[in-house]
């Protein structure tokens, strides 16, 4: 993409990197520099503010003692598959169904988007109401006739987490499809064109030529999804509270719980330390491949 | 819908996939079938949520939340916004609405700018060092901004904006930063190579370029970054109560004290209405915004 | 001793119009903000205005503690920290303190006598800091009340329980009934659960010895092993949907009649009170579970953040004077529904679960430290998991009572 590269004086592209100078500040001593202030205050006992008295490895063992913090961690893996593939499947064919030159296309836009508008402090209410087996939705359908219907998705610890997904969906796909239907709108129409002489039927179209041209958008997706799975936090406190019993707790709310509420600092950043760590090590190969690929 | 309408100009800017080419043909009504139902997925939640702020609250302790309301009522609206206690202060949550623009306006201006800008020098102006910074960003998108609450306090301590309106400006822009970024840098980067080298060709440099031919060419990504800041903005509560000081407090903070108050009877008739017109302000720039999700004109700049 | 005499002047600013002190500007954090509490801090705030010339600036921030601390904590470290801000009390704010970020108030707690007039005294000792004091107890809430619902059992021809225990062998009956035996929610509140019956159960005696004295025979004593059959015998009496519900929604549960019972703080009350339903008549209020009749004294509390300037400071001592003030703390604690922190006043409009509650206070061995006095909030929380992770499965008395000595003695 860039022009050729070639052994260069540091004058040589000065606007560009004058251009760059906050985000390399940003980079570096916002993220690199509180990342390492994490990772050091991880191995002492602060509690309500940061210390710097060090006791080793004493917070991370008993990180790894804490069954709490190993079903946050089984749990987002779940929540996280399963609202990913969901994410990138719902966003998308909603934005191809849009991109169709239908009529109001901009208010279903609009009714698409809306929940990534609205504080999850009432919408987790909510969502509590519509799936309570005597208030919500079971209750309509058991008044259809179907009596035996119980379905509690909220108290039933098996299925408490895709209760979270249908929530987390409603609220985040709307934008995964907005930034897909952006990726559309960028499409050529030459490209069309000419798969339409071709006689290429359309799914075909979207699969082979149009999703690989869109691949920036689906890696700027796949980054706002993921990072926000591994931020999940808000939609639990609104809309279970960890609860029933762990079955809906994550990594995030383990790390705030103990840095705001339960002050124990150095225990927080521990986990927040072995959360980044395990991003890192699925970011960094990643982002090597793909800026080898694009250099070759 | 019809073949002929395709053909006016008016249609020409906007969305353009493959024509359906009848009326209800199948495929069209699957489409919009589709389309319908997802609707009322989405719409599910705020139907309720309406009804039950259009609803007394002896009406909503009968406990059929999908029932219209027998008695409307638009109280719990005119409380929520004009009297609602949030503390001390019985004024509902108009109090920091203004605040919420002082912060909403530079905080996405600011961080657009910053991040159109570098992302476009990411894509097309590369450095050393250009993919490490980006790598050390793309990491920053997955902290949880909580973590790095304390360190950033200290920083803005230091700086000498904590507690100001900068300083909250400041703290925005480095969190939506990465994503934005991100968006901007692979976006441009999906841009025809062509369309640079035939500027650089012009004589044209590294800012005509980004104003005069890039800009132009990626309003729909910028809707989606300005989309994504203002609902960030708008609806954020901790950075706000934190870095702007107590004299810039944005709504948000007594749209929490309305809805979150821990003990006392939970009036959610008002809760609703206070919710959804502290959103109202993300609303309207989704669907006013919505009208330049044109499709891009790549091409035809190229010929130009 | 000039400085005493500047406080008592302050204390006493209507009478000494003269006044040392400049008016002043006090941005008090707290988060009261539902409908009762926003009329008890306006009465605060108003008596600051009426006794003093300076003015309370209402920083409400709801959603208790998890929300307010890091909001709070930054404030202070960031260099603008507010005049006054409500706080848990106990082992946290210790952190602050050494830091040297807090106001010292030991001059004006002196001066008017706190030591003698606070009570129960544990309130006061939970404010002292290496002799010095630093905030100002300024209410009292207990948790150890079971709420019940007489019509439920009347009208079943079950009789009406007195205690725990006849709740419990009740509960068959109930669920046959089609009525909940014992409605609770969110995590705090099973953990409310259990501590209450550690409390009430196990009596004081239990409660001390593992929590003050960190005692791990006391925790393997059968006395702890029946709080922990009690606590199981609990998790049969919930219905599923009871994850993540507020406790308001649970207490009306029982004012329906779908719950029997809840286990819950002094201030259910107030719902009973909304719902017009009267004490002993409608419900009943069961201190201590109706086996120990002892009650804690939580409550809450005003820090004040060190500020330099000499203005502002006076200020804040001014407000730490007024708030336990006699007429002050009837008033407040009036419309907050809570007990003032002074024996010495007087409380006719309490109702008839308040008496119940006075006469336990004014017992002196009814009276207990609460939670947050005796562990920090780390402590308390790794307590709070295991309760939930116990309620929620069918982990054994035996293990339960392994973790919990595990979890005691690691406590600092």
């Amino acid at each position: 993409m860039a022009l050729p590269t070639r052994r260069i004086p540091f004058l040589r592209n000065l606007n560009a990197k004058i251009a760059a100078i906050p985000m390399v500040l940003v980079a570096s001593v916002v993220f690199v520099g509180g990342t390492l202030w994490t990772v050091v205050h991880s191995f002492t006992d602060s509690r309500l503010l940061p210390s710097t008295n060090f006791i080793g490895v004493e917070q991370y063992e008993r990180l790894f003692d804490t069954p709490r913090w190993q079903v946050s961690v089984t749990n987002l893996a779940i929540y996280g598959s399963t609202s990913l593939v969901f994410s990138f499947t719902i966003g998308f064919l909603l934005a191809a169904l849009l991109d169709q030159k239908i009529r109001f296309e901009n208010t279903f836009r609009t009714i698409f988007l809306y929940p990534f508008a609205l504080s999850f402090i009432v919408t987790g209410l909510v969502w509590q109401w519509i799936l309570d087996p005597a208030l919500g939705l079971p209750n309509v359908v058991r008044d259809l006739g179907f009596e035996g219907f119980d379905l509690a998705l909220l108290g039933n610890p098996d299925t408490v987490l895709f209760a979270l997904v249908v929530a987390g969906l409603w609220q985040g796909t709307g934008f995964v499809m907005v930034l897909m239907l952006a990726g559309l709108r960028g499409i050529d129409d030459e490209i069309w064109k000419a798969a339409r002489v071709d006689g290429i039927p359309a799914w075909k179209t979207y699969l082979f030529v149009v999703i690989p041209m869109m691949r920036g958008v689906f890696i700027t997706t796949l980054v706002i999804v993921a990072s926000g799975i591994v931020k999940l936090y808000d939609l639990v406190v609104a809309m279970t509270q960890g609860g029933p019993g762990f079955a809906s707790e994550v990594p995030a709310k383990y790390v705030f719980d103990f840095m705001f509420q339960r002050a124990n600092l150095g225990q927080g950043l521990a986990a927040s330390t072995v959360m980044l760590l395990t991003v890192l090590i699925i970011l960094v190969p990643w982002a090597l491949l793909m800026f080898r690929e694009r250099k070759g | 819908m019809t073949t002929s309408l395709t053909a006016t100009p008016a249609a020409v800017d906007g969305p353009r996939g493959r024509k359906p080419r009848r009326r209800f043909t199948p495929a069209t009504i699957m489409l919009y079938g589709v389309l319908i139902v997802a609707a009322v997925y989405y719409l599910l939640p705020l139907y309720v949520m309406v009804v039950t702020s259009l609803k007394g609250m002896p009406e909503i302790r009968m406990g059929n939340i999908f029932a219209p309301p027998v008695d409307i009522t638009f109280q719990p609206w005119v409380t929520a916004w004009d009297s609602a206690c949030t503390g001390l202060t019985c004024e509902g949550i108009k109090v920091g609405f203004w605040n919420s623009v002082k912060i909403t306006v530079p905080g996405v201006l600011v961080s657009i700018a910053m991040a159109s800008v570098s992302g476009y020098a990411l894509a097309n102006w590369r450095f050393r060092g250009s993919e490490f910074f980006f790598t050390c960003l793309l990491f920053g998108a997955f902290i949880p901004y909580q973590v790095l609450l304390y360190p950033l306090v200290i920083l803005l301590r230091e700086l000498g904006i904590f507690s100001t309106l900068t300083g909250v400006v400041v703290v925005h822009t480095i969190f939506g930063m990465p994503i934005l970024t991100l968006l901007f840098r692979n976006y441009f980067a999906s841009l025809p190579l062509e369309i640079f080298k035939a500027a650089r060709v012009d004589g044209a440099g590294f800012w005509q370029i980004f104003l005069q031919v890039y800009l132009p060419m990626s309003i729909p990504i910028f809707v989606v970054g300005v989309i994504l800041q203002v609902t960030g903005i708008w609806n954020d509560f901790l950075l706000g109560v934190v870095f702007a000081g107590n004299q810039n407090y944005p709504m948000t903070v007594q749209l929490n004290n309305v809805v979150n108050a821990v003990q006392g009877v939970k009036e959610y008739n008002v809760n609703m209405a206070a919710t959804l017109l502290t959103a109202m302000v993300p609303l309207i720039v989704y669907f006013v915004s919505g009208r330049l999700f044109v499709r891009g004109i790549a091409a035809g700049a190229v010929k130009g | 001793m000039r400085s005493v005499k500047t406080a008592l002047g302050l204390a006493a600013s209507l009478a000494l119009p003269a006044g040392i002190a400049q008016a002043t500007d006090l941005e008090v954090t707290h988060w009261w903000t539902s409908g009762g509490e926003a009329a008890a801090v306006r009465v605060l705030a108003d008596s600051l205005t009426a006794n003093t010339e300076h003015t309370w600036v209402d920083g409400a921030i709801a959603g208790s503690a998890a929300t307010a601390n890091p909001i709070i904590i930054s404030r202070i470290l960031g260099g603008n920290p507010m005049g006054a801000t409500q706080m848990n009390t106990g082992r946290d704010a210790e952190d602050l303190i050494r830091a040297g970020l807090m106001t010292d108030l030991t001059e004006v707690a002196e001066a008017e006598g706190w030591r003698d007039a606070i009570r129960p005294a544990h309130l006061l000792d939970a404010c002292i800091h290496e002799g010095r004091v630093y905030c100002v107890p300024i209410n009292i809430h207990s948790w150890q009340w079971m709420w019940i619902n007489r019509h439920v059992f009347e009208d079943k021809g079950v009789p009406v329980p007195s205690n725990w225990q006849e709740l419990a062998a009740a509960a068959p009956a109930l669920w046959e009934a089609g009525i909940v035996p014992l409605a609770t929610g969110q995590p705090w509140q099973v953990n409310g659960i259990r501590a209450v019956m550690e409390q009430g159960i196990g009596g004081p005696g239990l409660y001390l010895a593992i929590n003050r004295d960190r005692d791990e025979e006391a925790i393997r004593s059968d006395a702890n092993r029946a709080v922990w059959e009690a606590f199981a015998q609990a998790r049969d009496m919930v219905d599923d949907a009871h994850s993540g519900r507020d406790w308001n929604i649970a207490t009306n549960m029982v004012i329906q009649g779908t719950a029997a019972a809840q286990i819950m703080g002094d201030w259910a009350q107030g719902e009973f009170a909304v719902a017009g339903r009267e004490a002993g008549v409608d419900y009943d209020c069961l201190p201590g579970l109706g086996h120990h009749m002892v009650l804690d004294t939580g409550g809450d509390a005003f820090y004040f953040p060190r500020i330099d300037d000499p203005e502002t400071r006076q200020a804040q001592l001014a407000l730490a004077s007024l708030l336990v003030r006699p007429d002050v703390q009837v008033a407040f604690n009036l419309v907050k529904g809570s007990l003032p922190v002074r024996g010495d006043v007087d409380l006719a409009a309490a109702n008839a679960c308040m008496q119940k509650g006075l006469e336990i206070l004014a017992s002196e061995d009814g009276v207990l430290p609460s939670g947050e006095q005796l562990l920090d909030s780390d402590t308390q929380g790794q307590m709070q998991d295991l309760a939930i992770e116990f309620f929620s499965s069918d982990m054994s008395v035996d293990t339960a009572i392994d973790r919990q000595a595990r979890i005691i003695a690691r406590a600092r």
